[in-house]
């Protein structure tokens, strides 16, 4: 390891790379399963507090305060049961943090279902893997029968007196399941388009009955934080943004990695001291995308002084989303490789809301003829608007996820950009652009 | 959104194996009874395993029989995620990430080998007829980028000279192990220092 900001006994993903083996044997050693019964015993107002004193928020991107989300559960069982279901499809570019949970410690999870299970009176748990991670479902699903053998899950599941089954749901990639209501609908046997909010799944979710959905990060995290205390916890970071994260550190970096570090690392030591820095050095630093493909990128002079926890990047009219960061340096296009992320997200567009399923065409049809300098200087203008026709007019988030990389293309590399937006407008001179879904407004007959 | 074209050349019947339908009966337990349909997902894999990794209409009339819904609401799930296969594909089958993580660190490159050497086009059987290959979105593996999924597995950390000696022991039907081609371990940091010499997961 090089230079860490975190201490060595604050980490609590050990195993992160399977340097010390997966499965139940080699993970009771790093103390999964701890006194589980006892932590348990202390009730659901003693966890949730302690889960609200370390002020954990949610690793799947939103950063809502679990604590909070979990008492939003209804007190008492009524005719419905409970369910938790578990995001484990992890999607976003730039993310594959979730990946190495499921892999390399898989018990964390489990025991961290179990006791967020019984927190939201949830007997059943449906953990939703994105079916490309088809190795990562199978380990998983292996470590889940490893904890009903040694009786940690079933009926009296670890002696607690609470009945708990955990089963595995795959997706079949689509990336707007990682929204939570499409992915409830997914489980549902539909097709996965988001519902419109409210009701909350917390009253009315999984086949109309109250729902807890989270992420596998913040799950897991919890044993660890019951084990050492919510002040503990809160003791790493800063307030508000407190705990160990894990960063996922990818493109052009000499070393590219995921790694477990304290909320509010400088981004430049983050890159420095684990990544292997910058391809062509510090300086050959182009922009930063910090929070998976749906945070908008930030330019070399914000990364110097960038500090990667939740408040400050939404400061820097940014977000830390899932903590993907997807380093662009001097050698790219930085045009390119925003046009590329919209071609994603045009592929993802559910098609539920117009602005979006659109709009999201939209964006990358201009964009690719920006790339191809076939772009008009009214078309920058154009594209600017069409985010933010879209931007809030949608049933769910990814309406935003789309249409905010775009606009911080505009906001940081607006030169860059304008200087390629050299055509003559198309309607003088006739051209049949095959980019241009209006072409037939410019034919004389239809016009 | 995606589009996808089902097979102009369709097969009559489909039946789960006496295998597979013991599985259905493990599926169907996961979920309330009344709530049957929630299995519409996993059924519809097995059908894509049991038929060459590609869903005939058939099997969606099947599986909408079998869980009592109607074949339209299939047909919906079943177009609208791109993981179910509606046409054949190749007996390894090559999806290529080019999302921007990938295209920063060369799956360009990674394209334009398929291209040459499996088929010209995305979606079309090799001229061997064992290999097919198309560009797909984020596969969640960004930090080993450039990787490409064949079958169920991932290949990371690929560069030219080793998408290509992958690309050709796929032609010859002898395919390499995935994994990571740098010899590095998991999503760990290189040049560190791991404690046991074990070198994939």
């Amino acid at each position: 390891m090089g230079k860490n900001m975190l201490k060595k006994e604050n980490r609590i993903f050990k195993n992160l790379y399977n340097e010390f083996g997966w499965d139940i044997e080699n993970s009771l050693k790093r103390d999964d399963w701890k006194d589980t019964k006892d932590l348990i015993h202390k009730g659901r107002e003693w966890i949730i507090n302690e889960v609200k004193t370390s002020e954990l928020r949610g690793r799947g991107g939103a950063g809502f305060s679990t604590g909070l989300k979990w008492s939003f559960a209804p007190k008492e069982v009524g005719s419905r049961p409970h369910y938790l279901v578990i995001n484990a499809d992890e999607s976003e570019p730039g993310t594959c943090k979730d990946r190495d949970i499921l892999r390399f410690e898989p018990q964390k999870l489990i025991e961290g279902c179990l006791i967020a299970g019984y927190t939201v009176n949830a007997h059943v748990c449906y953990i939703y893997i994105r079916g490309e991670y088809l190795n990562e479902g199978k380990r998983l699903q292996e470590a889940i029968d490893q904890a009903y053998a040694k009786n940690f899950l079933g009926k009296n599941a670890c002696g607690t007196g609470w009945d708990f089954d955990i089963h595995i749901h795959y997706g079949a990639g689509a990336y707007i399941c990682g929204e939570e209501t499409a992915l409830l609908e997914s489980i549902e046997g539909n097709k996965g388009q988001p519902r419109l909010k409210p009701p909350f799944p917390a009253l009315v979710g999984l086949y109309g009955c109250p729902t807890i959905v989270n992420n596998v990060e913040t799950v897991a995290v919890v044993p660890t934080i019951l084990r050492r205390g919510g002040k503990w916890f809160a003791s790493i970071g800063r307030p508000k943004n407190t705990g160990t994260k894990i960063f996922c550190i990818s493109g052009n970096v000499n070393a590219p990695c995921n790694v477990e570090e304290e909320m509010g690392i400088p981004l430049k030591d983050l890159i420095e001291n684990h990544a292997g820095g910058v391809v062509g050095g510090w300086d050959n630093l182009q922009a930063v995308i910090p929070g998976g493909s749906s945070m908008p990128l930030l330019p070399k002079k914000v990364c110097d002084t960038l500090t990667m926890d939740f408040d400050s990047l939404i400061e820097n009219k940014s977000g830390l989303g899932t903590a993907g960061i997807v380093v662009i340096n001097k050698d790219q296009d930085i045009v390119e490789c925003m046009a590329r992320i919209a071609r994603f997200y045009k592929h993802e567009s559910c098609g539920q809301c117009t602005p979006c399923r659109e709009g999201s065409g939209w964006m990358w049809r201009i964009l690719d003829r920006v790339v191809k300098r076939k772009a008009t200087f009214s078309d920058i203008d154009l594209l600017s608007d069409v985010t933010k026709q879209i931007e809030g007019h949608t049933i769910c988030a990814f309406g935003e996820g789309s249409a905010w990389p775009v606009q911080g293309l505009l906001r940081h590399f607006r030169k860059e950009v304008e200087s390629r937006c050299r055509e003559e407008p198309l309607i003088k001179k006739k051209l049949n652009n095959p980019y241009l879904v209006d072409q037939h407004l410019l034919e004389n007959k239809n016009a | 959104m995606s589009v996808k074209k089902v097979y102009d050349n369709q097969p009559k019947e489909f039946k789960f194996s006496d295998e597979n339908l013991k599985k259905v009966e493990e599926i169907l337990k996961r979920y309330p009874k009344k709530n049957k349909k929630s299995a519409v997902m996993p059924l519809l894999y097995l059908a894509q395993r049991q038929n060459d990794n590609w869903i005939p209409l058939a099997a969606m009339k099947y599986i909408a029989n079998y869980l009592a819904m109607p074949y339209i609401s299939v047909y919906e799930v079943a177009t609208f995620y791109t993981m179910y296969n509606l046409s054949p594909v190749g007996k390894h089958f090559i999806q290529v990430c080019t999302t921007t993580p990938c295209l920063l660190r060369g799956a360009d490159k990674i394209v334009k080998l398929c291209k040459e050497n499996i088929s010209p086009n995305e979606n079309e059987i090799s001229k061997k007829g064992n290999c097919s290959w198309m560009e797909v979105e984020c596969l969640g593996a960004c930090v080993s980028a450039p990787m490409v999924q064949i079958n169920d597995d991932y290949y990371e950390d690929l560069d030219e000279k080793s998408t290509k000696e992958i690309l050709v022991s796929l032609i010859n039907d002898k395919p390499l192990k995935p994994g990571s081609y740098r010899g590095r371990k998991n999503t760990s940091p290189e040049k560190i220092s791991i404690s046991n010499g074990e070198k994939h997961a």
